[in-house]
């Protein structure tokens, strides 16, 4: 199967879940798994050549001039993390299937599962060092949906979010080594970069990128100082902790050291930080992990200890420690998983993850104790098993290291990290399973069912297998490893072998052992000690440090934005007017090339007018109703100056648009205080029109400026006159570059403008379903309301206006293409004939006869425009290409089709939802705040308060 | 002529910049609409002005002013009506939520206040 499927199918695979979810829990389940398996065994398929020593590579240019390409990998590491990944996977959503509840949102729970498969796996089998940093970053993202998965628990949010402040941190560093390293290297594929270790070692930004991709393989693999989140994302669910924490999440940090480990390693710098963290990991780990008394808490720190481990033998730089850790990664995620599991078990059978609380277990539950006893074993290094033969190579690799010129220190921590090691294990064995039965359960615990014992069984017959008989795995093992080391080394020559004589390493093994076993019987005084010893809370000093820097950013930007408007508004105007006049200072004015037109005394009419509405606002804005009429004289005055000036259809759209703003800004003003009342000091107004008059000399100066200047360079318009009629079969060139030359523009506009009308829509609903909407029902009118709500002259002339106006709009859209008009501002008829119906009958009356809801014409005229502009892809043309051609039919003219009438049908029908949209939003308040809209037009409302009130009851209780 | 275009946008600019400033959302709302007639009419202008040729072609006609400016424009006209309306129902909202139609935060408790003003 190509790489591409492998990785897609998770992701696509996502979508199932949630859609299986009313089917029950096991088609849940079962879709899940059988996306996971064609995942596996797409990569399976892929076998034979990652065993030939073949890399399968494919690859898509995404966005070349980035470098960043969807190429895609898979060579014996990549195989062997994607086997991991998938096949644990496997397990676990088995295993998971069975341990959710009935309360749990399984469909949700498999979504972020696959979604975090998909990122992981896209991890490993990345070729572009940009694409490994967005499936990067993916993980971290889905990882954290899945800790926080139980969103009602606080340490689950609490969890998830450290775990995704840390990994997240880590991955914008590492977004910056690996910008560094694909600058010193000129390329961001995979391939060439690990084929430039002279070069990359050589350059003086190798220490800073190194350090950088550390910081994100260090935070994401637990390493300290950064270990601290791991602990706290057990609050997730048992299945998620088993997949994250054995194979996938925390060993990418330990798979991208892998990964860069030809290119990276072998300088003292990698040795000195690399090792050392490791080391203090994995005795740091160790430790606390003793003193655990929560079963998953316990493995969390083992876990960090066991990556620690890992990263020092990646540290080391050697081949035999690179071969030590591959083994000790396949060990791990088979041992660590299956303990996950068996935790998860104990966790659901007994109802209580405590040690203290737990014992005697193994009379109770005895399949679960083998499987747990197996691996613990094993992770203690114990013979016979799998654990023991790769902590025996660590050791023999910790014999031969020498850090800081000292011959002991790494042996002496290494055996100190497995001796603490082998104590928490047995620590687990005996007093979660040895010991007498206690009958003080939260719940009496028993064997669970096939379906929570069976994967981690599987995973345990594994680690006998390998341990028994290891020449088993050798062969991969090597070919894993000779896929890391590159052509940097030859693979170690070295067997796996169970017995390798009386070497230093078996002592050192025979210490920790013997060791653990010293440490568990006298762990009751040490743990004395430890409870009494003071040691750093690592959750306190995280939340500590985000408290400083949310109170820093709140102290930065409070007094900054204290929420006066105004004053952004202010400032905004002042400093724009600014940066203009510097500009206008620095540069240069040319003289004047167009000669003035004369004015007649019409223009100047209508100029005076415009002034002296605008004018008259500025200072009598207070009355809003009259100011509503104030500026629908300067709109009016818009429009006739765009007539004047040879723009028909721009004089056609204001003057639409005109007329439906000031019906929305009535509908509005319904609510709002009818008078504005003084509030501003006369200083500040001073200041106010201050600000106003300089943006007002700036624009005058910059428009008289260029209208006396013609363009210094000639505009792409002579291109639209000359090919309107040509290319675009229309004479009016206006409506041909809306339809046809920047179609796609207008395409984006009328999306952009059914956006709008449904975040109106979006808010009206919120404010009616929310506590405005009793305070609407209880509102009084403010003022008297008219007697007769649906005048009889007014809903008689209206609706026989009604086919006229839905004629004249149809008339305007058929003649756009050639004459003015089009789809905008037949649009805008329309809606203005179905509002003036709105208004003369009643909102009942109106959307009663309407057939088509508002939302639906939107999404009806963006489709058609869509549609029409993907028409051209079946011509192997580009979106949006149009096409006309003219046809005659015998008792007509003959007459032009066109696609782009096609789409500008879409942007009539976008227009009209929208606008209407909107408009019935507005009066949708207007109805719930009034009485109950009367079913009938031309009704008289008996609650009319012309007559005083009493006078109005007086005459009631007369009978009159 | 061209003075009296350019200072019609330079007295719209300067009026609608004045009720932007206000403290109350309705004067905002219509000093962003004459801020938008400016804008649009600045806009245009930069295709010069130029009387009886409008862009729709004609075979007696040789000269036409410029379409795209006048393209450019009629969108933004219809855009600037949703945003119109997006802004007055946001002010609306507003105002519907907390009886107060202030357009600056208010301090606490001085809803009360607004309460007698209509």
């Amino acid at each position: 199967m190509s790489l591409f499927f492998i990785v897609a199918l998770p992701f696509f695979g996502a979508l199932l879940p949630g859609l299986m979810n009313p089917a029950g829990r096991s088609a849940c389940g079962g879709v899940t798994f059988t996306v996971s398996l064609a995942a596996f065994v797409g990569l399976l398929t892929n076998l034979p050549s990652v065993l030939a020593g073949e890399v399968v590579k494919v690859q898509v240019n995404w966005l070349p001039s980035l470098g960043l390409n969807f190429s895609l990998m898979l060579d014996g590491l990549g195989f062997f993390f994607a086997f991991l990944i998938l096949g644990i996977g496997l397990l676990i959503i088995a295993y998971a299937r069975h341990y959710l509840s009935r309360d749990d949102n399984m469909g949700e729970f498999f979504t972020y599962l696959l979604l975090f498969q998909g990122a992981m796996v896209g991890i490993v089998l990345s070729d572009n060092i940009l694409l490994l940093l967005v499936f990067w970053e993916l993980t971290s993202l889905s990882s954290f949906l899945l800790i926080g998965y139980w969103k009602h628990l606080p340490e689950g949010r609490q969890g998830a979010r450290m775990a995704l402040t840390v990994t997240g941190m880590g991955g914008l560093s590492m977004i910056a080594g690996m910008l560094l390293l694909g600058q010193i290297v000129g390329s961001y594929d995979l391939s060439v970069i690990l084929s430039s270790r002279e070069l990359i070692q050589a350059d003086p930004r190798y220490l800073p990128a190194l350090i950088l991709i550390l910081l994100g393989c260090f935070t994401k693999s637990a390493q300290f100082p950064f270990h601290f989140w791991l602990p706290h994302a057990m609050a997730a669910p048992t299945p998620v902790s088993a997949y994250l924490h054995s194979a996938t999440m925390v060993k990418a940090g330990i798979f991208l050291m892998a990964r860069m480990w030809p290119v990276l390693s072998g300088t003292p710098e990698w040795f000195a930080i690399v090792t050392t963290a490791g080391l203090i990991t994995m005795v740091l780990g160790a430790v606390i992990a003793l003193f655990k008394h929560d079963l998953k808490a316990l493995l969390a720190f083992s876990t960090v200890s066991h990556l620690g481990l890992i990263t020092m033998l990646l540290g080391t730089g050697t081949a035999f420690g690179a071969l030590a850790a591959m083994f000790h990664i396949l060990n791990h995620a088979t041992f660590k998983a299956a303990l996950f599991m068996s935790a998860g078990i104990i966790d659901h059978e007994t109802h209580t993850r405590d040690i203290r609380r737990l014992g005697g277990l193994r009379r109770l539950m005895p399949i679960t104790f083998a499987i747990a006893t197996l691996a613990a074993l094993s992770m203690a290094g114990i013979p016979l098993l799998n654990g023991f033969l790769s902590k025996e190579m660590m050791l023999e690799e910790a014999h031969h290291t020498v850090l800081f010129q000292s011959h002991w220190l790494v042996p002496a921590l290494a055996t100190l990290g497995s001796l603490f090691s082998a104590a928490y294990c047995f620590r687990l064995i005996s007093h979660t399973f040895l010991g007498p039965v206690r009958d003080d359960y939260p719940s009496k615990p028993h064997d669970p069912g096939l379906g929570l014992w069976m994967p981690p069984s599987i995973l345990v017959i594994l680690v006998v297998v390998i341990g028994l008989a290891p020449f088993l795995a050798e062969p991969f093992v090597k070919l894993v490893t000779a896929s890391v080391l590159g052509d940097t080394a030859e693979v170690p020559k070295a067997h796996f072998k169970i017995w390798h004589g009386l070497t230093p390493a078996l002592y050192m093994s025979i210490i920790a052992t013997v060791g653990g076993l010293l440490v568990l019987a006298a762990f009751k005084p040490l743990l004395k000690a430890w409870d009494a010893a003071p040691r750093p809370e690592a959750k306190v000093i995280f939340e500590a440090v985000i408290q400083i820097a949310v109170s820093t950013a709140r102290g930065l930007i409070l007094p900054l934005h204290n929420g006066a408007f105004t004053r952004y508004a202010a400032i905004g105007s002042v400093v724009m007017i600014a940066v203009g006049a510097y500009a206008w200072q620095t540069g240069t004015v040319g003289a004047p090339t167009r000669t003035v037109q004369a004015a007649g005394a019409v223009p100047i009419a209508g100029w005076a007018m415009l002034v002296a509405a605008t004018v008259a606002l500025m200072f009598l804005h207070r009355n809003r109703l009259f100011s509503l009429m104030l500026i629908g004289i300067v709109g009016l005055m818009v429009s006739i100056g765009f007539i004047f000036f040879s723009a028909p259809d721009l004089a056609m759209t204001q003057f639409t648009v005109e007329v439906v703003t000031i019906i929305l800004l009535l509908l509005a003003l319904n609510f709002l205080p009818k008078q504005t009342p003084v509030e501003s000091t006369v200083l500040r107004r001073v200041r106010d029109a201050g600000v106003g008059i300089a943006g007002g000399l700036a624009t005058f100066m910059l428009s008289y400026h260029y209208l006396l200047r013609d363009s210094v360079a000639t505009p792409i318009s002579e291109f639209h006159l000359a090919n309107s009629y040509k290319g675009g079969g229309g004479t009016n060139v206006v409506n041909v570059i809306l339809v046809d030359f920047r179609g796609f523009d207008t395409y984006g506009e009328i999306i952009v403008l059914g956006i709008a009308a449904l975040l109106i829509y979006a808010l009206t609903e919120t404010l009616l379903n929310g506590p405005v909407r009793a305070r609407l029902l209880n509102r009084e009118p403010d003022l008297p309301q008219a007697g007769d709500t649906h005048p009889m002259m007014m809903v008689v002339l209206t609706r026989v206006m009604m086919p006229l106006v839905l004629l004249v709009g149809f008339y305007i859209f058929l003649r756009g293409h050639n004459e003015p008009g089009g789809g905008f501002i037949a649009g805008l008829i329309v809606s203005i004939a179905v509002v003036m119906q709105y208004m003369a009958s009643g909102f009942a009356w109106t959307s009663a006869r309407l057939k088509y809801p508002y939302h639906g014409v939107i999404g009806a005229g963006v489709l058609i425009a869509g549609f029409t502009g993907m028409g051209a892809w079946f011509f192997s043309k580009p979106f949006l290409t149009s096409d006309f051609t003219y046809v005659r039919i015998p008792p007509f003219q003959k007459f032009e089709l066109a696609t782009a009438a096609l789409f500008d049908l879409g942007v009539f029908l976008a227009v009209v939802g929208a606008v209407m949209l909107s408009l019935e939003s507005f009066s949708r308040l207007a109805r719930r705040a009034n009485m109950p809209d009367s079913e009938y037009p031309m009704d008289i409302d008996p609650s009319r308060t012309d007559p005083p009130p009493d006078k109005a009851g007086s005459m009631t209780q007369e009978g009159v | 002529m061209e003075i009296l275009v350019a200072s019609a946008i330079g007295i719209m600019t300067a009026a609608g910049l004045y009720l932007v400033l206000r403290l109350r959302t309705f004067p905002v709302i219509l000093g962003m609409s004459l801020l938008t007639y400016a804008v649009n009419v600045f806009l245009f202008a930069s295709g010069r002005l130029t009387t009886a040729a409008p862009p729709v072609l004609r075979d007696d006609m040789s000269v036409y002013t410029d379409p795209l400016p006048q393209a450019l424009v009629l969108t933004a006209i219809v855009i600037s009506f949703g945003m119109t309306a997006v802004v007055v129902m946001i002010g609306l909202g507003a105002f519907l939520g907390s009886n107060d139609d202030h357009v600056d935060d208010q301090p606490e408790g001085a809803q009360d206040q607004a309460e007698g003003q209509s």
